[in-house]
């Protein structure tokens, strides 16, 4: 059936509430491609297998990730009128056990990890129930009272292959008040004031990017949904695009309306086949239920979103080089401006955001522009996921408000080193980033504190180092990776990393002298202010950052030899 | 790549954004590289000059001209996997599979003379909780230790 009018949505939202709360046992296997590769789809078909087998009532459903990594693969268990439980670390062989009990109204005391009583979806709320006394409440374990949950207010708790659920926890509401009831010039003033700001790593003010793209002549545009998401160390928006699709989708519906744009593109990496399954199934489903297509909401609006598929080239992640690759061009950069604001994909005027930045916007137009400015910091509103890996205890991804210190993450969250060992610093921002010291651990993560102490946002990679981590390795093996990735075009960028990568052998053999550390600083400095685009011109962060802040791990290297 | 299954994937994108990266992404797929056969096929068809195909199969990473082996793993050589290791885990792969670690056009790919694996090296695919990690034809497998590695090779048939 096609969605048209505020009953419709009603009708289906009480169809999705049905399916979450069934009213018989109902559960949720963690299936995003973590979950999945230790064990997560073996246990849900042995599950599946069982119910069927025994024709059980109790309803079986994939469900995106809660984020604490770690403990995969988790299960949800819903009684009907008591609290949700997780599960953690569930293996094949638990399934028959945890099948039995929860249809005698009990879950397995041994693989306990918390209990949801309600949950805030923030565009609705689940109350679950009570019970389970002695099980620690979601709110009590430290990896996640620490949390605030925007983006992931639903990964883990609903089905991200069915769009009911999303809708039944209030999903594309906010896409219906948008189209219906709002100005699309309102909209655009809603999220400029909302001061939401570009994910991908820069911050630029997203609502300002829309209105610009908004005011650029011409009748074809394009909305576009940067997915490629190249640093490595970074799944946030994988994990988001696996678990709650449809909240990327709703996001740039609204924009492609406030814009006046007709067709959206998500460039995504190839690498990333489970949310390119999952964003299909998406857009399918949206597809069948009119909210892509023609006259969406009987308002005379017509959108529909394609997905594009990037190729692993790191380089796609700047906007010239992206737009290029979906042309179908090798992806690299040209001189800006124009930007792709006035000259984007096929020459058109194109609107390019992150991932995670479109799944802000229905809460921003839910709860309204006061509401989401009061999360975070000032001119840092909003919370931001995080993937928080490498060497620390507990490992997985982590949403905060902008503005949480590197150590409330890293040790609140985190619980520090991994096997007892001390972090030694912690690197931000991908091949463009930095290495942060644990002195300088309480540095607020937001756009400018991070770029203060000399490494970015990025996308949301923190990778958390120890004392067993030689800091030259790390500066070596990320100029190792901008020099592999470099497309060429610009001298300092090809030729200028390829130098501080021989340099940097040549001080991790033990060769390298003092006359080495100057020429490595001046290739750094040189690649930094003359090469092209971002990748050549952040590129030598890492060296920079480490030449700074552990500048004796490189004299041991030098004076060893001397 | 018979034709007609060329076709029909060539069929599935009828809109020109995103179009030929997805068709070349479709071919490597399914034939696990890129035949310069099919290349030459699909120049004709979308009427692309095959020097600029080939500038895009050599230029992005995901494609590869060379066959694989029956088995194809790709380690991760992503940060998490780097500090917990990732270097370790290839070496110990080349050391039982007898390959070296020469790259060719700044690519690492190998494969053992009876055609059984082939080796690959990924930037990182985001499966980072799991450092390190490695995939064999798809299946991930994560928290690789070299002490590990001998028996995720016998599951594909290698001896030791």
């Amino acid at each position: 059936m096609r969605i048209q009018t505020s009953e419709d949505l009603d009708s289906i939202r009480k169809r999705g509430l049905q399916k979450i709360q069934p009213g018989r046992p109902r559960i949720g296997v963690g299936t995003s491609s973590c979950g999945i590769a230790v064990g997560g789809i073996a246990l849900y078909n042995r599950m599946h297998k069982i119910i069927q087998m025994k024709n059980l009532d109790i309803s079986l459903v994939k469900t995106g990730c809660i984020g604490f990594c770690k403990e995969e693969p988790i299960v949800s268990v819903n009684i009907p009128g008591k609290a949700l439980v997780l599960l953690r670390k569930v293996q094949e062989d638990d399934a028959e056990r945890i099948i039995s009990l929860a249809l005698e109204g009990d879950v397995p005391s041994d693989l306990v990890l918390c209990k949801i009583s309600d949950w805030d979806h923030i565009t609705g709320n689940l109350v679950y129930g009570n019970g389970f006394d002695t099980i620690p409440e979601y709110g009590e374990i430290p990896f996640f009272a620490h949390q605030k949950k925007v983006i992931l207010r639903d990964s883990g708790l609903i089905n991200p292959e069915d769009i009911d659920e999303y809708i039944g926890i209030g999903g594309y509401s906010a896409a219906y008040q948008a189209l219906t009831s709002m100005e699309p010039d309102t909209i655009i003033d809603e999220v400029k004031k909302s001061g939401l700001r570009g994910r991908g790593g820069a911050g630029f003010p997203a609502g300002l990017k829309w209105e610009i793209t908004k005011k650029a002549p011409g009748e074809e545009k394009y909305i576009v949904c940067n997915a490629d998401e190249g640093d490595p160390g970074a799944y946030m928006n994988r994990n988001e695009m696996e678990s709650d699709p449809h909240m990327l989708l709703e996001g740039m519906l609204i924009g492609a309306f406030a814009m006046g744009v007709h067709e959206g593109l998500i460039y995504i990496r190839a690498e990333y086949p489970l949310a390119i399954e999952r964003l299909m199934l998406a857009l399918d489903q949206a597809r069948t239920y009119g909210l892509l297509g023609k006259n969406i909401f009987n308002t005379g609006f017509d959108c529909d979103i394609r997905i594009a598929t990037g190729a692993g080239a790191f380089v796609c992640g700047e906007s010239t080089a992206l737009a290029a690759s979906i042309e179908g061009k090798t992806g690299r950069p040209r001189l800006r401006p124009p930007r792709l604001t006035e000259k984007g994909v096929f020459g058109k005027p194109t609107d390019l955001n992150n991932v995670e930045t479109w799944c802000n916007v229905p809460v921003i137009i839910a709860k309204g522009a006061l509401w989401y400015s009061s999360i975070g910091a000032k001119g840092n509103t909003g919370t931001k996921v995080f993937s928080l890996v490498g060497k620390v205890d507990n490992i997985g991804m982590v949403e905060v408000p902008l503005g949480t210190s590197l150590h409330s993450i890293i040790y609140d969250i985190g619980n520090g080193g991994a096997q007892g060992k001390e972090v030694k610093a912690v690197q931000t921002g991908g091949p463009s980033g930095g290495c942060i010291p644990v002195r300088l651990f309480d540095t607020p993560v937001d756009f400018e504190s991070l770029n203060q102490v000399g490494t970015m946002m990025g996308s949301g990679g923190l990778v958390v180092m120890d004392e067993d981590t030689n800091m030259v390795d790390i500066a070596r093996y990320f100029i190792n990776f901008a020099s592999g990735e470099s497309c060429g075009k610009c001298v300092p960028c090809r030729e200028g990393l390829k130098h501080m990568l021989l340099i940097l052998n040549r001080i991790i053999a033990g060769k390298g002298t003092r006359e080495d550390l100057d020429l490595l600083r001046e290739l750094a400095d040189t690649v930094q202010k003359t090469s092209l685009c971002g990748l050549g011109q952040t590129a030598p962060n890492p060296v920079l950052t480490t030449m700074q802040y552990f500048k004796e791990e490189y004299d041991a290297l030098i004076s060893s030899e001397a | 790549m018979d034709e007609k299954t060329l076709d029909g994937i060539i069929e599935k994108y009828p809109y020109p954004a995103g179009r030929t990266l997805g068709i070349l992404r479709e071919i490597q797929l399914q034939e696990r590289h890129i035949p310069m056969d099919t290349l030459k096929l699909v120049s004709v068809k979308l009427e692309v000059p095959l020097s600029e195909l080939f500038a895009l199969v050599t230029f992005y990473s995901f494609f590869s001209l060379k066959p694989v082996g029956e088995h194809l793993i790709t380690v991760c050589m992503g940060t998490p996997c780097h500090v917990k290791g990732a270097e370790k885990i290839l070496e110990t792969l080349q050391g039982h599979l007898g390959l070296s670690g020469d790259t060719q056009d700044g690519k690492y790919l190998q494969t053992t003379p009876d055609n059984l694996f082939t080796v690959e090296i990924a930037r990182c695919f985001g499966a980072c909780s799991m450092a390190p990690v490695l995939h064999v034809d798809g299946d991930l497998h994560g928290y690789v230790t070299p002490e590990r590695i001998p028996d995720i090779l016998e599951i594909y048939g290698w001896k030791r």
